[in-house]
């Protein structure tokens, strides 16, 4: 049914979309981060994204090095996500889930206008050194850049996990996502946690709008794209980093398999709402994603 | 009007001295667990009709688990339930309406931003017959429909006191007074089968004797049968005609109130080993 | 008040009500004899039409608290079903509305299932799926433009028994019509125990559910109903304002556009979406009358456009802290202040 060079190039495009699954499943762990300590789903996360790498981009091509534009721009989402916990949560701090999510989108709009009132709205290319040669692995074409992008999203992950297992404030985070008031009651600092938390993230958008913003370069769609992340949400669980990482991976994979085998029949263009379909499907199937935690109600 | 919906309503009849042969409700073997948790280890009980039944125990003795398996919201990993005639393995929480079973929440769950009126009212949606497109126009066979279950909801409420608060939105209330509009939900329904999840928890001592004389007064006027979860054990052996007590999900105890409160095993599971 | 009481008798009730008729007199007949052309075609066209949007909204996202991201997505199978009726099989105006109208709720109902077992953020999610596949579907399949090359259809002229609808001031009235008749089913719908029950099941579900209340059935019956009238909406928006019809007028920023409109209007009130419509409709007119008065036209059209944004995120954030309840609880002192100085 399938010659021999139809499978490599079946195994070649699952790589390719697994690869760009990791990307997913970076921008999803931003969400999960936030959503784990705050209960907030972050809809402001991609613009968070775009605007991370919109500073870095300026700055490079303002002539400042590239290790310095690096600090400059962690230095810069650091301070946003404090000024958001500052200026967003706490006065909202009381108020249910949805209300909070809704500020976030408020929040994606002023961070979106923001971002490209300063920096402008044309597209940037970003170079990051990292060479975009294919090579070849038992006949099958790897992209470098994919393979280095999943090891810095690897490396990532890794370092996160051991934040939360074994730091002070990783433990901390971990209280306030368990139990807010158990937490407060602890004493445990929630107003610091957040920010933090919020801080933490924008590194996060930084790493994920660096690399997304060298595969595609720098405009405003990176926020669109982004959005992506929130169908591998839905499939791994709000609450779970190895769910993202695992439905960035299935839903990276399979949009790509559906983008070039199903696309053709219908003209493509499949990849802007395949995810969605599919994350709408398994929660049609299972109302709590694959990973996320079934909630047993007490009545 | 007003005596015209009386006539409705049941005779007033004396409680049963005897135990009724007929069951209101009849648990079998009911068992649950939660991941390693038994939630509730065979438990059998039976309700007659017109009885007023309390469930007690110390705390995770499993008491919400039977309320919440005979309302359906947790499904029994063994056993049967007889409701009326029928016998359930799984309850679905959509048919306790017609099946002539109301409850109360431990936790309150009435409609916050509705009013007590709307609240009340809401107990009787099951049995609204009128069509979407009939209400919008306001025809006469929906709007007939509205006055009716309106002299409902009026009549409950003024046997519970609490004509002058029908137009407040719940979420101003008091909690005594929001537990009340929850109770005053489940009995406009004219239920056969009451289920109480601590109605009385935070409230005073007068509120207390108040509210238990609204829980005795419509088991008299409509005989329906009452299982009570309480901690309160002065209200429950006040109130309950026969008694079970639970601890860490099995049934060590049932009986009358005399009898319970002198049993070993209950005095052991409350009190401690000592003092049994 | 007290949902399920009678109301009271007739007189009293019209007189309650004298501030609505006024409006309403104005609206029919003091705007199209006063009012500039300008006004109706650039104002109050656009705000019909996002009004009723953010009714149909409001009637799923206020009342039932099921949040949906996609309701540009309705607004433009309302319209691409309108125009494919008309092409295809030329009915009369009334008819082809209502039949958009039964087309954009089907769709809703395809798109709602989901809400039957999913709550929050999973429905939210589901909702985005709708609004991306819509479109992609409206854009890819030729045979909806009627493979026009551009993809963008001028929206044909409107008929109403033989009179054309041609004129500003006809469509102006035919928005209005519209939107006051549908308003008054809405209000008729949820100023009573059909309104309760979606109140009632967004309140606490569970318990709606245990009492007896039919969630599934009201659920989707929201849904159908917000859909339809968000698909007349975008009847509205295409026919009697651009009188162009295209997927891309109908994208996510759009769906943002109308749940910013009830959000700030006032989430389960009707007068919110009205006033969270003028604000939408207004507020980019007035911000480029200012910056042309201030800054001479120095700043481009571009800039002035983030500005915007920037703004409305910020007056999104503002409501939500200082006044969840939105406009209409805003309006709602102004008046009890006025009643109290007079």
């Amino acid at each position: 049914m399938m010659d021999w060079f139809g499978f490599l190039f079946l195994i070649e495009v699952t790589i390719g979309g697994l690869l760009s699954g990791v990307m997913y499943a970076l921008v999803a762990i931003g969400f999960v981060l936030i959503y784990k300590t705050s209960g907030v789903l972050n809809f402001a996360q991609g613009a968070m994204v775009l605007f991370a790498a919109l500073t870095f981009v300026s700055l490079v091509e303002a002539g400042v090095p590239f290790v310095f534009a690096l600090i400059i721009s962690a230095a810069i989402m650091v301070a946003l996500g404090f000024a958001i916990e500052r200026t967003v949560l706490r006065p909202l701090a009381n108020r249910s889930p949805m209300t909070l999510f809704m500020a976030t989108l408020g929040l994606s709009y002023i961070i979106e206008g923001a971002a490209q009132i300063i920096w402008g709205t044309e597209v940037h290319r970003l170079d990051l050194g990292i060479s975009n040669a294919p090579f070849q692995v038992a006949g099958v074409f790897i992209s470098t850049f994919d393979l280095v992008a999943a090891a810095i999203a690897g490396v990532l992950v890794a370092s996160l996990t051991a934040f939360f297992r074994w730091t002070r404030t990783g433990l901390a985070f971990r209280a306030v996502a368990d139990d807010q008031f158990a937490a407060l009651a602890v004493g445990l600092r929630l107003d610091r946690t957040w920010a933090t938390v919020w801080a933490a993230a924008g590194i996060v958008a930084l790493v994920a709008g660096l690399l997304w913003g060298a595969r595609l370069g720098v405009q405003f769609s990176l926020s669109l794209i982004v959005l992506k992340a929130l169908p591998v949400l839905v499939l791994g669980g709000f609450d779970s980093v190895l769910g993202a990482i695992v439905a960035g991976l299935a839903i990276g994979a399979t949009e790509k398999l559906a983008e070039v085998y199903l696309g053709p029949f219908v003209g493509g263009g499949i990849e802007g709402w395949f995810a969605y379909v599919v994350a709408l499907l398994v929660l049609l199937i299972r109302p709590s994603g694959l990973f996320g935690q079934k909630l047993v109600e007490r009545f | 009007m007003t005596s015209a919906v009386l006539r409705r309503i049941a005779p007033a009849r004396a409680v049963p001295t005897t135990l009724h042969p007929a069951y209101a409700l009849a648990l079998s073997r009911i068992s649950l667990s939660f991941g390693g948790i038994h939630a509730l280890r065979e438990v059998s009980f039976q309700v007659a009709e017109g009885e007023i039944r309390a469930v007690i125990g110390p705390n995770g003795a499993g008491k919400s688990s039977v309320l919440n398996v005979i309302s359906g919201l947790y499904q029994a990993d063994s056993g049967s339930l007889v409701l009326g005639a029928q016998v359930f393995e799984h309850v679905s929480p959509q048919a306790l309406a017609n099946l002539g079973v109301a409850r109360t929440f431990q936790n309150l769950a009435l409609f916050p931003s509705l009013s007590v009126a709307a609240n009340i009212a809401a107990g009787l949606t099951f049995q609204r017959k009128a069509w979407a497109i009939s209400q919008v126009f306001r025809l006469p066979n929906a709007r007939a429909e509205n006055r009716t279950i309106a002299d409902q909801v009026a009549e409950i409420a003024a046997r519970l006191n609490l004509t002058p608060h029908l137009d407040r939105t719940v979420s101003t209330l008091s909690y005594g007074l929001q537990k009340r509009v929850e109770l005053a939900r489940a009995l406009v329904a004219r239920p056969k089968l009451l289920l109480l999840d601590e109605p009385m928890a935070g409230m005073t001592a007068t509120e207390k004797a108040e509210m238990a004389g609204y829980i005795r007064a419509a088991r008299d006027t409509t005989g329906l049968s009452v299982i009570l979860i309480e901690h309160d054990i002065g209200v429950v052996m006040g109130l309950s005609d026969r008694v079970a007590v639970l601890d860490y999900g099995s049934k060590i105890a049932d009986g009358t109130s005399a009898e319970v409160q002198r049993d070993p095993g209950v005095i052991r599971a409350y009190l401690g080993q000592e003092a049994a | 008040m007290s949902a399920i009481v009678d109301t009271p008798p007739q007189t009293q009730n019209y007189l309650r009500h004298w501030p609505l008729v006024a409006v309403l007199l104005a609206a029919f007949i003091g705007v199209p004899a006063f009012a500039p052309v300008y006004v109706l075609e650039a104002i109050l066209l656009p705000f019909l039409a996002l009004a009723l949007a953010g009714v149909g909204l409001n009637l799923l996202t206020g009342y039932g608290g099921q949040v949906s991201l996609g309701s540009a997505a309705f607004m433009a199978v309302g319209a691409f079903a309108a125009y494919n009726i008309q092409l295809r099989l030329a009915l009369a105006l009334p008819v082809t509305i209502l039949l958009s109208a039964l087309t954009a709720a089907t769709v809703g109902l395809i798109f709602g299932l989901p809400s039957l077992r999913l709550r929050g953020f999973y429905l939210a999610v589901s909702t985005l799926a709708a609004q991306f596949f819509v479109q992609w579907a409206l854009t890819k399949f030729g045979w909806f433009s009627n493979y026009s090359p551009s993809g963008v259809i001028s929206a044909p002229g409107l008929t109403l028994f033989g009179y054309s609808l041609d004129s500003t001031t006809s469509r102006y009235l035919l928005a209005l019509t519209l939107v006051t008749l549908i308003t008054l089913g809405v209000w008729a719908f949820t100023n009573g125990p059909l309104g309760n029950d979606l109140i009632a099941i967004r309140d606490n579900e569970t318990a709606a559910q245990i009492i007896g209340v039919p969630v599934l059935k009201t659920k989707l019956v929201a849904f159908a109903v917000s859909s339809a009238i968000i698909g007349v909406a975008g009847f509205l928006w295409a026919f009697t304002y651009l009188r162009t019809v295209e997927p891309a007028g109908f994208d996510l920023d759009r769906s943002f556009d109308i749940l910013f409109i009830i959000i700030i209007g006032g989430l389960a009130t009707l007068r919110g979406a009205f006033l969270g419509a003028g604000l939408i409709v207004v507020f980019p007119l007035l911000l480029s009358r200012l910056s042309a008065l201030a800054f001479g036209g120095m700043i481009d059209s571009g800039v002035l456009e983030l500005v915007q944004r920037i703004i409305l995120g910020s007056l999104i954030i503002a409501f939500l802290i200082v006044e969840p309840n939105g406009l209409a609880a805003i309006l709602d002192r102004v008046k009890r202040g006025f009643a109290r100085t007079f």
